[in-house]
């Protein structure tokens, strides 16, 4: 229980980050609706987020990357808002031309 | 108070903590219902006389101020349905995640010099940050009611608000340009002293970017001529037809509590905050100087009708809100669509360009009448270009340096 | 000295950690893809207390509005669209579940080693949120000036904004209203 009362250091918010991206990677990896996999990569990016985010802040000392790590992140961010709306609007497309929203369904260059 | 259950009752610190916070809580909401039972009862005498008739006036004597009250009780008894279609965890959360991000919002809005919740650093960001979550109970709203009308209604709504989003933030801009400050605190104390030195009065551009504000703000909380999600001669009444009784309460309880904070903020950001038109409590020596922290009944007193001043604005704004709704007609989506991103989205781009321009330029303005008095945070507003400008120069020398120089010196002349 | 007596740090970092890896988990468990959907606002939403406490304000309040408030609206919208009522839940095989636990296993036992290294165990002097960073700060890297002789982010800026704009572009063309219904797009 000793992890639970103790003070919180980086180690902590690490462990926040890999729970988030490996929930995202297994997301992706098991999904089979478009919307779900999209789900996953948007995990996956706060994960790593998390993780800039932890080194960018006072827990880190004395080699916190301070506003570096902050705006690592908000790049990130914005990145991440970018692919989604691209993924969507491809999501979009493949329901509009299937009428489903199954990947599995997207096998018409299987040879 | 904490320390009076922990104290005083001898509760272990982490009960004294939560229930101390629990009491704030309910105190808050009790504000906002309170608010919310006003606002409605507002609205029923306001339209009445627009529509040259009385609105209630039997509950509760000659003006019928209990009628909202008895509208709560009445909905209180209504039978708890759920639609057969509906997912029901998801139908019962809605109301809550609506009233939430609403409640949420006013955790960070100040009533006086430094009377606020949360002071947060960020407070203009973070309050349109969690007014941004509003939507989501709406969608989750329609969605899960399981009828065609309600998903149609959450679909329209939230388009709405996401797209007004864009020319509202804009609009915001224009006083933390001024300011400098993403602050709230900040911003309303640079506005002390004669209603002169209100932002709004800054230059032409910022009075625009008010109306183009309030506009905005009247459509991110979906009040008439915006109210599509919610038209009745349309969508039978849009997100919220399959609620009843105390949940549909909630919704309106949000949409009330959100107009009273977009009616708060423009009072803060552009009209002077919690300053009156006359410097009534400086004149006299009233208020807080900068950096006292011991109390003062007079400076309590000063701080106290800074609070009435900035509710009264925002009631101000709320029945601006009442009037126009109950004045104007309902515009189609697409003339919402048309109104925000070919009219709103220019003009405010064109307020933040021309705010930026006559800040570089240093063009005198009314604000330069009578100078920010002794509450305000050291004088004159442009002190936060001074204090950017010390930062800057021993740093870095060149063009960053160049650019602020010039409306240094325009206002030290 | 009151407020000493609770360790405020931990009480909230555990709250919004448990919150956001509870989600996670939500989303990842949940066969019903309107709730994963609204699983995942909450565990953005928790994400953002974390932010919040380790002194990144400004990050904290742009993930709310940003990614909360504005991809994940877009995302729910997109599954609004396509939801209909036998697209809702999707099952996905036993064999590809154990298959993926094999490898989010693996990859969550390789990044738990990354948890002993020692600089990253030893706890901070607690000053945190002493001085809370300014925005200006963050403007003025954006604008390519730094206070700390380090490099500004004025070229990253720059270009993340044209990325913007061809990414608006690009999703407006294709998730633009094809003239007949059914009929497969010409590109």
């Amino acid at each position: 229980m000793t992890p639970l009362f103790a003070q919180i250091t980086v180690a902590h918010y690490l462990a926040v980050g890999a729970v988030l991206f490996v929930a995202g990677i297994v997301c992706m990896a098991t999904k089979r609706n478009a919307l779900g996999i999209l789900m996953g990569a948007e995990l996956v990016l706060n994960g790593a987020n998390v993780n800039f985010v932890a080194f960018g802040s006072d827990y880190l000392r004395p080699q916190s990357l301070g506003l570096d790590g902050e705006l690592i992140a908000l790049f990130v961010i914005v990145l991440a808002a970018a692919e989604a709306a691209v993924a969507l609007a491809i999501a979009l497309n493949f329901y509009n031309n299937h009428t489903s929203i199954d990947v599995d369904r997207a096998d018409d260059l299987k040879g | 108070m904490a320390e009076f259950f922990a104290l005083s009752l001898h509760f272990p610190p982490w009960l004294a903590y939560l229930l101390a916070g629990l009491i704030h809580c309910a105190l808050i909401v009790g504000l906002v219902a309170a608010g919310a039972l006003f606002f409605i009862w507002a609205e029923r005498k306001v339209s009445g006389r627009i529509q040259d008739r009385l609105g209630p006036t039997r509950t509760g004597g000659k003006f019928g101020w209990l009628q909202s009250l008895a509208d709560g009780i009445k909905l209180l008894n209504k039978e708890d349905v759920a639609p057969g279609e509906a997912d029901v965890v998801l139908f019962r959360l809605a109301p809550y995640v609506s009233f939430a991000a609403s409640y949420a919002a006013f955790l960070a809005l100040p009533f006086a010099n430094g009377w606020v919740c949360q002071h947060v650093h960020t407070g203009i960001f973070f309050i349109l940050a969690i007014l941004s979550l509003e939507v989501f109970g709406v969608i989750l709203a329609g969605y899960s009611s399981g009828s065609k009308w309600s998903l149609f209604g959450a679909m329209r709504e939230a388009a709405q608000v996401v797209s007004y989003e864009v020319p509202l933030k804009l609009c915001v801009i224009v006083p933390v340009l001024l300011c400098g400050s993403l602050d709230l605190v900040t911003i309303g104390n640079m506005q002390g002293g004669w209603f002169t030195n209100w932002l709004i009065f800054h230059d032409p551009f910022t009075f625009i970017a008010f109306w183009v504000y309030f506009t905005c703000s009247v459509a991110s909380v979906n009040r008439a001529p915006f109210d599509l999600a919610e038209a009745e001669s349309e969508l039978v009444a849009g997100f919220h037809t399959e609620y009843s009784g105390l949940r549909w309460s909630f919704f309106f309880m949000a949409e009330y509590g959100s107009m009273f904070l977009v009616s708060g903020l423009a009072a803060i950001l552009l009209l002077g905050g919690w300053h009156g038109p006359i410097p009534l409590f400086d004149l006299l020596g009233w208020s807080y100087a900068e950096g006292e922290t011991a109390f003062r009944l007079t400076g309590y007193l000063a701080n106290l009708a800074g609070c009435v001043n900035l509710i009264f604005k925002g009631v101000v704004g709320v029945t601006v809100m009442i009037w126009v709704r109950w004045t104007l007609p309902r515009l189609r989506i697409d003339q919402v669509m048309t109104t925000c991103l070919k009219y709103c989205v220019p003009l405010g781009a064109f307020c933040f360009v021309g705010v930026l321009v006559w800040q570089l330029l240093g063009v005198p303005g009314l604000n330069d009448l009578a100078p920010v008095t002794a509450s305000g945070p050291g004088g004159v507003r442009e002190s936060w270009v001074y204090r950017a400008e010390g930062a800057v120069r021993p740093a870095v020398e060149g063009e960053s340096a160049a650019v602020v120089r010039p409306v240094a010196e325009k206002v030290e002349g | 000295m009151m407020l000493a007596a609770i360790d405020w740090q931990a009480t909230f970092f555990w709250l919004f950690a448990l919150l956001s890896c509870g989600f996670a988990l939500g989303v990842l468990l949940s066969p019903n893809i309107v709730r994963m959907a609204f699983y995942l606002i909450l565990s953005l939403g928790s994400v953002a207390g974390l932010f919040f406490l380790a002194g990144a304000e400004f990050l904290g309040a742009m993930q709310l509005m940003l990614y909360v408030g504005g991809t994940l609206v877009l995302l729910v919208f997109g599954v609004m669209l396509t939801a209909r009522s036998d697209s809702i839940r999707m099952k996905t095989s036993g064999g590809e579940w154990i298959l993926a636990m094999f490898i989010g296993g693996g990859l969550f036992l390789l990044l738990l080693q990354t948890l002993p290294i020692q600089a990253w165990c030893q706890a901070p002097e607690h000053t945190l949120a002493a001085d809370p960073r300014t925005t200006a700060e963050i403007g003025l890297a954006l604008a390519g000036v730094r206070l700390d002789g380090r490099s500004g982010y004025l070229l990253p800026f720059v270009i993340v904004s044209m990325h913007l704009l061809v990414v608006l572009v690009g999703a407006a063309y294709l998730a633009r209203t094809k003239r007949l219904a059914g009929k497969e797009p010409r590109d």
